[in-house]
């Protein structure tokens, strides 16, 4: 998060630089592809705070199928990014295209690829919550995993105003 | 799923909807229709910052379960939130032309 943290900080004061390009970059943008996505993954935050009080409870299948929606929602983002992606490139826009959407590209890239860890998580906590010999520190794994995604989801919290409303 | 109906029943429920209305109200404005003008549009843009930011405090706070840890665990989130939140403010309206 202090990194993410120092990339908004370098992204504004390059945009202080030139705030032009990056506010006519921004109008290039689909504002429904970001805001779509921040309620996927303010939905997927939500069962993954479910699925954990089910298992708190003992209802293992039921937080299975919880984390099993999370990850869905971690699919349907990545998939609505792939879609926004290739709309970019296929205009011929790039991250060589200006700064501004090297910063969007970079900015949404790491993200994406924490998206795709958080997913892989999500997979191997619904696993842990399924599997047929409990272990010990089963719920630690789960609230580990679940405050991974909950970050992933937070930094597309600022992430959607910083580059799709602010620019 | 089975667990629905006493699932929208929990804080976090309250707290999801909370984190869509403000998401949708920051959308409204931050789509050019809230505020009109260099200035109106500078206000708009902070605001909608300033209300991610206190998304991210309630995302910590009860999907995090920060309301419940240990003091510094939860000051060092808060301060974050704070600081950070501060500064890309801060640096957003100091690179506004207007």
């Amino acid at each position: 998060m202090v990194v993410f943290a120092l990339l908004f900080g370098v992204f504004l004061v390059t945009r202080r630089d030139d705030p032009a390009t990056f506010a006519s970059s921004r109008t290039e943008l689909n504002q429904t592809f970001g805001a779509v996505n921040l309620l996927v993954l303010l939905t997927s935050s939500l069962l993954v705070v479910l699925a954990t009080q089910a298992f708190r409870r003992g209802s293992r299948a039921a937080s299975g199928r919880l984390l099993a929606g999370a990850a869905g929602c971690g699919v349907l983002f990545l998939v609505i990014k792939a879609v926004e992606y290739a709309g970019k490139v296929h205009h011929g826009i790039d991250p060589g295209t200006n700064d501004f959407f090297m910063y969007f590209f970079i900015l949404t890239g790491i993200h994406a690829v924490h998206v795709a860890m958080g997913i892989a998580g999500l997979i191997v906590l619904r696993h842990v919550a399924r599997r047929d010999v409990a272990k010990p520190n089963d719920l630690r794994t789960i609230e580990i995993g679940a405050t991974f995604w909950h970050m992933v989801d937070l930094l597309w919290v600022v992430l959607f105003p910083l580059l799709y409303l602010a620019s | 799923v089975s667990v629905l109906p006493a699932a929208l029943r929990t804080r976090a429920a309250a707290v999801w909807a909370g984190l869509v209305l403000a998401s949708l109200v920051s959308f409204w404005l931050g789509t050019d229709h809230g505020f009109s003008g260099a200035d109106g549009r500078r206000a708009g843009t902070a605001i909608v910052l300033a209300i991610a930011f206190v998304k991210i405090r309630f995302i910590g706070l009860d999907f995090m379960e920060l309301r419940h840890a240990p003091l510094a665990l939860r000051l060092a989130f808060e301060g974050w939130c704070l600081i950070v939140g501060c500064a890309v403010v801060g640096l957003l309206l100091a690179g506004d032309p207007g």
